[in-house]
């Protein structure tokens, strides 16, 4: 029995607190005030926009210009402590010691059986102190994984709002807003700025697989941030944007998402509906030189014994995306997968789509179809398409990489 | 009636009699439900004890009811309508509480207002409870398998139970032998760290039951009030409009559509055997009737030491009626209120207003309660399950009036000082208002009437021994092919054409009406007719 309740942590709320249904952001009141079209979703405790103005031009504003994305309910963990660099490093399958103080890595982490819990980015933010950033609840799971580790880990989610600022003018935005020296950040970088007296963290990371920065502050200086980021775009095209084009930014990144592409092992209620790192494309994520890691045993045996399934990214003919399409062996063949996210790339001009294949079936990689099924004014239509598996991102611009990025 | 004959006598008229007789109605037998009671419905009912307020009298609340059951005998049509209520309470003594609300990020700010570990854990408590409950549910609608028998049929369902449980996965495997034999607080212990948190979830694995939360077994008690469902929404409860009796009613008419009978106002005295096989029942009053099939949906223990000759039975079915395991360890309070009460702590405009309130704030006191069942007193300190559900369902009392339900648990069926008196019954409704009252300033002056219900009046009117709700304790040695017991698990009694079909059992109590569907299968098999009985939707 516990008689210790006073040590328990909790968060403060007022006893009514259910008539607030959603939490907003910091950056909630700068869009409503852009807002025409009133679409909103929830993201945890957060309501997030789904779209602001216009879908289509919001997307265009990541690939054409300055799109700028509020990710504020993104579960954030500050991890320190003398134990955090052996503690990070047990947790996740990445080798943490490779990620060095200034630095971002994706990475991803499991469970004993080796099966993703989540997926996220680490931020090593001085030596020994990191942030760990994910879609999913995280405190659960570092709290268990804690055990035996002299670490301090502490929820930021409420504390530090963030925008994903994404584009080919981030960079000039940016720098135009008085960040001196923005444009010698590499990939995954990660540097601290003065904002008015708060400290303004900026990362060079994204969700959109092209040029873009997310920027870290305190909720007491959100809004300053977006007055002063979107006064010095005004003239580089910035845009807020809502989720519904990040979705289509992200897809054509070839990025995977929680919910949508694999089912995070510890919501997941059904037998094989879990995913490992390796069925997920994920296998360089894996790095077995670490003597131990949570899940290392399973995957070693995963690597020996063969996955159950392979994430495919799908370029499929015609222009009718395969939304919840069947995959199958040859055409009107066997079933092999099915597709989990799928869209039109307006940039890449192809039908793009991810995919999970069961192993466990026969599969021709060069004979691969999907059936799409798309209905115009009531009328179904059922197109046999025939699609080919890519390595590469439908959408991976010279650009995402060069420093300094072009100055436009 | 006396010179009557019926291919079917169902003895007793709660939902699970009633569904046996509609579906062996629906395949053309001829049907009669006897009834000692003057009304119908046994432990789903409705009554008006004062003028103008119906009370749900014992069962109170609606999950588990099967909706393959619901659905084939149109009980829509004759008037049955489950609304799900939201949410629940655990009152704490400082004057705070914690409340179940159906939004899980609501849950989540909740929960973390005690332990933000606690909110966090919520997902995976879900996720695994999920796993239990998709093991169970394919199972309710199924005859246990019969693990001595080599007949093609017993083989099939035991690969199929194999296979449900291979279908859990290396871990949960492991689990299982854990899970079927940890008590509920020790289950919750794998997830949560505040002992509100703890104490608030485990009354599900307590009520009804003669065990603490730290018995083992409890954790599965937990999950029979968790696998339920309404519309698809596993682990809700709603409220039938009308009170419990809106069950038995919807039943009795789906049963005369199909040309079944009901006969009231006379119980069975005896189930009369002649040359090894059942040939009809002798009513209390002195009628006969003549039946080719008897089926007891009276509990076990009644069923054969009551209602059947001991020298009809085999000696060891004697034997394990007489210690089967069914306990009296709860009582009801029904009570119409003149206004809705209030409760100090919880505005009245809560939503959680409409879900089920609990008073006891930690395991220690829900398991001193418990001690005191056990040295043969009703708690002092007792956990209560309070609803009220003219909240949800405004046709049970006038406007602005309300009507309370309040299980509590526990009240042993035999005290230690000697027999139940009025007086201690008294004492006993006392002791569980007075509880509230802490609470509650205004609602001793807010009662009209009141109810009060100890396992001595819930098995005189009713029938159930010791008034156990579940027609005997839902122990892993009393599930599935033990349940009643060994060898007597799918619905046939140890006399040719007598069944049983209550909650004595698979897959047990809480109005899932399964029991009385299953047997009805099994019967028409043995009677080589049609199945009218539906297969589960199935949960994927």
């Amino acid at each position: 029995m516990n008689h210790t309740e006073q040590d328990l942590v909790t968060e403060d709320s007022p006893r009514d607190h259910y008539k607030a249904l959603v939490k907003r952001s910091p950056f909630y009141e700068k869009q409503v005030a852009l807002s025409n079209t009133n679409k909103w979703h929830r993201w945890k405790a957060y309501t997030v926009a789904d779209e602001i103005e216009c879908m289509e031009q919001e997307y265009f504003a990541v690939r054409n210009s300055c799109g700028v994305f509020d990710v504020t309910p993104m579960s954030k963990y500050r991890i320190g402590g003398p134990d955090a660099e052996a503690f990070m490093n047990r947790l996740v399958t990445r080798d943490v010691r490779k990620i060095k103080p200034g630095r971002v890595g994706y990475t991803v982490w499991c469970n004993d059986q080796g099966k993703v819990i989540d997926d996220g980015t680490i931020f090593h933010l001085e030596q020994g102190v990191y942030l760990l950033c994910a879609q999913e609840r995280q405190y659960d799971w570092l709290m268990l994984s804690a055990l035996g580790f002299d670490v301090e880990i502490s929820e930021e989610t409420n504390n530090i709002a963030c925008l994903a600022v994404q584009g080919p003018t981030s960079c000039a935005t940016l720098k135009a807003m008085g960040l001196a020296g923005i444009e010698g950040m590499k990939p995954f970088g990660l540097t601290h700025f003065d904002f008015g007296g708060a400290k303004l963290m900026v990362s060079r990371t994204g969700f959109t697989g092209d040029l873009g920065y997310e920027l870290w502050i305190d909720f007491d200086s959100a809004e300053a941030l977006w007055d002063a980021l979107f006064e010095a775009g005004k003239d580089r095209g910035i845009r807020a944007i809502g989720g519904d084009a990040l979705e289509l930014a992200r897809i054509e990144a070839g990025f995977i998402l929680g919910g949508v592409d694999f089912v995070p092992a510890n919501q997941c209620v059904r037998l094989h509906h879990d995913r490992s790192p390796f069925e997920l494309d994920l296998g360089w994520l894996v790095d077995f030189s670490k003597e131990s890691f949570t899940g290392r045993t399973a995957l070693l045996r995963e690597k020996q014994e063969g996955s159950r399934y392979r994430l495919v990214k799908l370029n499929i003919e015609g222009n009718k995306p395969a939304h919840n399409a069947y995959v199958m062996n040859g055409k009107g063949g066997k079933t092999i997968g099915a597709v989990s996210s799928a869209a039109w790339s307006p940039v890449a001009k192809a039908n793009v789509a991810l995919a999970s294949l069961d192993l466990t079936k026969r599969i021709n990689d060069n004979n691969i179809w999907v059936e799409i099924f798309y209905q115009k004014e009531l009328k179904w239509h059922r197109k046999w398409a025939r699609a080919e598996i890519v390595k590469d991102p439908f959408w991976n611009p010279e650009r995402k990489r060069v420093t300094p990025p072009a100055d436009v | 009636m006396g010179k009557q004959h019926y291919d079917a006598l169902v003895i007793g008229a709660g939902h699970n009699g009633l569904t046996n007789a509609a579906f062996l109605a629906k395949s053309g037998l001829k049907v009669l439900v006897v009834e000692k009671n003057p009304y119908i419905g046994g432990a789903s009912v409705s009554r008006e004890l004062y003028e103008n307020w119906t009370y749900s009298n014992c069962s109170y609340v609606c999950s588990l009811f099967r909706p393959e059951i619901y659905r084939e005998l149109n009980l829509a049509k004759h008037g049955l309508q489950v609304t799900p209520f939201g949410g629940s309470v655990t009152f704490t003594r400082d004057g705070n509480f914690l409340g179940s609300y159906p939004d899980p990020e609501v849950m989540y700010r909740e929960v973390a207002r005690f332990s933000k570990r606690d909110a966090n854990a919520l997902e995976r408590y879900h996720a695994d409870t999920a796993k239990w409950c998709r093991l169970i549910r394919p199972f309710l609608m199924r005859t246990p398998p019969d693990p001595t028998s080599f007949r093609p049929k017993d083989w099939r369902e035991l690969a199929f139970l194999l296979k449900k449980f291979h279908g859990l996965g290396e871990e949960q495997i492991y689990e299982f032998m854990r899970f079927f034999t940890l008590s509920v607080a020790e289950f919750l212990g794998d997830y949560f760290e505040s002992d509100l948190v703890k104490a608030h979830f485990s009354g599900s694995g307590i009520i009804g039951t003669g065990l603490g939360p730290f018995s083992p077994g409890t954790a599965y008690v937990l999950l029979h009030h968790y696998m339920g469902d309404v519309d698809g929404n596993i682990g809700t409860w709603g409220i039938a409009r009308g009170g419990m009796g809106a069950i038995a009613k919807a039943l009795a008419g789906s049963l005369r559509e199909f040309g079944g009978e009901i006969l009231t106002g006379d119980g069975v005295e005896r189930i009369l055997v002649k040359d090894g096989r059942v040939t009809g029942v002798a009513l209390e009053s002195g009628a006969e009737i003549s039946a080719d099939n008897v089926v007891s949906n009276v509990d076990a223990k009644r069923t054969f030491l009551k209602l059947m000759d001991e020298k009809d039975l085999p000696a060891q079915v004697i034997d394990k009626a007489r210690n089967f395991k069914i306990r009296g360890s709860s009582g009801k309070l029904n009570i119409a209120l003149d206004g809705l009460p209030t409760f100090t702590g919880l505005s009245k405009d809560n939503p959680l207003y409409k879900g089920d309130f609990h008073f006891s704030d930690s395991l220690e006191r829900i398991e001193r309660a418990y001690d005191d069942w056990k040295a043969g007193m009703w708690s002092r300190d007792p956990y209560l399950d309070m609803l009220i559900p003219t909240l949800t369902d405004p046709t049970m009392a006038p406007p602005g009036k309300h009507m309370m339900s309040v299980f509590v648990q526990y009240c042993p069926a035999k005290l230690a000082d000697g027999d139940w008196t009025d007086d201690k019954v008294r004492a006993f409704g006392d002791t569980v208002i007075d509880q509230m009252a802490e609470y509650s300033p205004d609602l001793k002056d807010l009662i009209l009437h009141a109810e009060v219900r100890t396992p001595r009046e819930i098995e005189a009117e009713v029938g159930l021994t010791e008034g156990n709700i579940f027609q005997g304790e839902l122990t892993l040695d009393q599930l599935l092919f033990n349940r009643p017991f060994p060898g007597y698990a799918q619905y046939r009694g140890p006399v040719k054409g007598m069944y049983m079909c209550g909650s004595s059992t698979h897959p047990g109590g809480g109005v899932m009406a399964a029991p009385g569907a299953n047997a009805a299968r099994e019967m028409l098999a043995d009677l080589k007719r049609d199945n009218t009985v539906p297969e589960d939707f199935g949960d994927d």
